[in-house]
């Protein structure tokens, strides 16, 4: 029984990333057998030259999403977080879209259902493969817990001014 | 056929009429695609002796094979290819970014775009419709402006818009057409073609697959090249980037210097790239699909142009900066920045700027003239005003250097030709020839003329593997043998940045072809589509009368005015002896006549038999 501050999503480093769009088109290759950042579960956003981050599903505690839903066409699987869409009970309405702080619900182009990042557990990849292709080193598979420790070693660091890594 | 669209779109602008029709697999190997196929559609769609600025002449937005893949930087690139209203030949630009991919996914590999529609239009192709747009409420708008608006008013962030700013509105002959802000189809006056049709802009949203034909084997090659992308073979240009060439060429009496009066700079180590980076440069980004990044933005943090935000590469560093002998990097950003509002060439723009400079210096101009601006080598002030008056054709000055140095030292008239440094009608890039001279050759015979791209001549000079004071007999063929790889380069589409990552050269490009496309590709096969490819834009330019051995030329100053700077290479010129052998090998090593026209026999061994006509017309004297 994974603990839910277990969970691990994915999750970019606004001081890496550059907006490249290459963890798109990895997505779209390993979740769709084609090149098309449309079918993206992750997507990249550049607002300008110094403005570029990726985003995609942070399998929220509660998630909004699987709230917003009429249909009850989505579920959070409890080991993962992962969202789970039902294909068959999903009309398109994009309700789950608009509840989404982050963007993560995305309407397929041809199914017109919505899918989401899955981490990749549904293709013979097994491991979230955009962390695998940013050539930033920008991705990182984590938990909230991890997230948050860097953060907390980063501002310990500065504090000191001190080169020594963290153990 | 895989990874092509296997369509091609056509617009007349004029009657608004919009059809497409299928690209053949037969057309598409033996062009690639990018500039190759470009170039024949150009060759197959224009009538002899039609003005760059006529309606009838075809502007040719092309993808290339990769694009719409995540083949890096092949993945993300688009091509342009018109007659030139600079050179009245071969006109071509590559771009990379974001625009390539969508225009990809939208499901063409080519738009032919021809006529001149009623008013300002821009063209919106939304997968398979296509609509031309009214873009009166665009007119003048920057080319940043333009895509905002574009995009906002479509209601799409991921829309993607390729533009001209008002210089091409206004028919600069050196007007670019950008996309992603500052991404450009920047040589040869391509935006002045698409002003000259009433067309602002083209709005692309792609939304179908791109799919290749093996993709196992595809990711495993692709997952190679962006491994080999994190060094050593890119380290440059992610790192200092281009503009260390600065101290590079400057230590080799090579940065040619107010309008190539000196071939060193003494404010050298103030816009060097090391310079840059250490007190400019915030971030360095990059294209869509691509493992190097190489977009240095600079940004001025302080003085005058404080905000100014910029991507900068070498040669418009230097074009705005040592070319006219400008130590100020925060006048060059900020120069740089507003060239990109334009849109125009930032090669051409700096040599435009110095070759007024060079006049005023001189008195070939007065201060009249300039509407009083004091335009000395060394100005800053001046280099940003005068950028406005010609962005925007003002005055007697502005309007006459819009129209390019070739162009502009006929209207000044007098001594003025000496000054106006360009091969073809087309401006000189970053390299001082007299001191390395197998860039001389190689720029004197590129088809789109003076220019550094067309077979990366500076590079045996600049790296010492030749004597690069002398032309002697062997370097015709250097420039050959390159000149095939560069066309493929640009036919695939793949950034010249990456070349280094091609461990196996044309080996790896021929598979890279193949993965994607299942086209058979051999390296014969394709080292003889570089060539066909070469052939045909010189045919092209013996068509237009632009093609033969008198065209083939080198700038007055080059021939005329020894280095002065001391050191290894002072009194150093290139001599119009040495220039003519080196001319006679190339042409050569080509299998060309000793007028520089392809021979029957050669035309056939490209499989370009049936152009043949134009080579014999032009051997009996005519075009
Ligand atoms: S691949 Fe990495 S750097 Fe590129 S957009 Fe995605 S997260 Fe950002
Ligand atoms: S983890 Fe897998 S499914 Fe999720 S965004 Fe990354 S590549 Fe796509």
């Amino acid at each position: 029984m994974v603990r839910p501050q277990d969970r691990k999503f994915v999750t970019a480093d606004p001081e890496k990333c550059i907006g490249c769009v290459v963890c798109e088109y990895a997505c779209s290759m390993v979740n769709e057998n084609t090149f098309n950042p449309n079918k993206s579960r992750i997507r990249a956003m550049r607002m300008g030259p110094l403005t570029n981050l990726a985003v995609t599903c942070r399998h929220c505690e509660d998630p909004a999403c699987v709230a917003a839903c009429p249909k009850d066409a989505l579920s959070q699987e409890e080991n993962s977080g992962i969202i789970r869409v039902d294909e068959n009970a999903c009309n398109g309405c994009g309700w789950c879209i608009a509840a989404c702080q982050f963007g993560a619900m995305n309407m397929h182009p041809e199914k017109k259902v919505v899918f989401t990042c899955n981490s990749c557990t549904d293709n013979p990849d097994k491991e979230p493969q955009c962390v695998k292709w940013c050539p930033e080193e920008a991705l990182t598979f984590v938990t909230a817990e991890q997230l948050a420790q860097k953060s907390r070693q980063k501002a310990v660091q500065n504090l000191f001014q001190t080169a020594e890594t963290p153990k | 056929m895989y990874a092509y669209a296997g369509k091609i779109l056509r617009v007349d602008l004029t009657t608004g009429k919009i059809s497409t029709e299928p690209l053949t697999e037969e057309l598409a190997k033996q062009y690639i695609g990018g500039i190759g196929l470009g170039i024949k559609l150009l060759m197959d769609n224009s009538k002899p002796g039609t003005d760059a600025y006529d309606p009838d002449n075809p502007l040719i937005y092309m993808t290339g094979p990769l694009s719409g893949t995540m083949g890096p930087t092949g993945g993300n690139s688009y091509a342009v290819v018109s007659k030139s209203p600079a050179t009245g030949g071969i006109g071509n630009g590559e771009s990379h970014g974001f625009f390539g991919p969508d225009f990809k996914r939208a499901g063409y590999d080519a738009i032919i775009i021809t006529g001149k529609a009623p008013k300002l239009s821009y063209l919106w192709i939304d997968d398979d419709k296509v609509q031309i747009m009214d873009a009166e409420h665009l007119k003048h708008f920057t080319v940043y402006q333009t895509d905002k608006t574009i995009r906002q008013e479509l209601g799409d962030f991921y829309i993607r818009v390729s533009a001209i700013g008002e210089a091409g509105e206004k028919l600069c002959r050196f007007a670019a057409i950008i996309n992603d802000e500052f991404r450009a189809i920047g040589r040869s006056g391509m935006g002045g073609v698409m002003g000259s049709k009433n067309l602002k802009a083209v709005a692309v949203r792609g939304t179908k697959d791109v799919n290749v034909a093996d993709m196992p084997k595809f990711r495993e090659f692709v997952k190679l090249i962006y491994e080999r992308m994190k060094g050593p073979a890119t380290k440059k240009y992610k790192t200092l980037g281009t503009p260390e060439n600065v101290l590079v060429l400057n230590s080799l009496s090579a940065l040619a210097t107010r309008n190539w009066t000196n071939a060193t700079f003494e404010g050298a180590n103030k816009v060097s790239g090391e310079y840059l980076n250490e007190h400019y440069v915030k971030k360095i980004v990059g294209c869509a699909t691509c493992g190097m990044r190489c977009d240095h933005i600079a940004v001025v943090p302080e003085g005058p142009y404080k905000g100014s935000i910029s991507r900068l590469e070498f040669e418009c560093l230097w074009s705005m900066g040592p070319l006219c002998g400008v130590d100020r990097l925060d006048a060059i950003i900020e120069a740089m920045r507003i060239v990109n509002e334009y849109g125009m060439d930032g090669i051409s723009i700096g040599v435009v700027v110095a070759f007024a400079m060079d006049c005023y210096e001189h008195g070939v101009i007065t201060k009249e003239q300039t509407d009083g601006i004091e335009l000395n080598f060394g100005n800053a002030e001046a280099l940003i005003a005068i950028i406005h008056k010609i962005g925007k054709r003002e005055g007697w000055l502005g309007n006459a250097l819009a129209e390019g140095v070739a162009k502009a030292a006929e209207i000044i008239g007098g001594d003025a030709y000496k000054y106006a440094c360009h091969i073809k009608g087309l401006e000189l890039p970053g390299y001082d020839l007299r001191t390395l001279k197998t860039a001389a050759l190689g720029f004197s015979v590129s088809f789109r003329g003076a220019c550094h791209l067309r077979n990366g001549a500076y590079s045996p000079d600049v790296k010492g593997k030749v004597n690069r004071f002398k032309i002697e007999a062997g370097r015709g063929k250097m420039i050959t043998d390159e000149s095939k790889m560069y066309n493929i380069i640009d036919s695939l589409i793949v950034c010249k940045f990456s070349r280094g990552t091609y461990y196996d050269g044309w080996k790896d490009l021929a598979n890279y072809y193949t993965l994607a496309t299942g086209i058979p590709m051999t390296v014969e096969e394709m080292a003889l589509a570089g060539d066909r490819i070469e052939n045909l834009a010189r045919l092209f330019n013996i068509r237009e009368g632009k093609g033969t051995r008198k065209n083939d030329t080198l700038p007055w100053k080059i021939k005329n005015v020894p280095v002065p700077d001391e050191g290894p290479a002072k009194g150093v010129c290139v001599n119009e002896e040495e220039f003519q052998v080196g001319l006679a090998d190339y042409y050569a090593s080509r299998g060309w006549s000793p007028e520089g026209i392809p021979t029957v026999e050669k035309l056939k061994e490209v499989g370009l038999g049936d152009l043949a006509y134009i080579a014999e017309k032009a051997e009996q004297g005519g075009n």
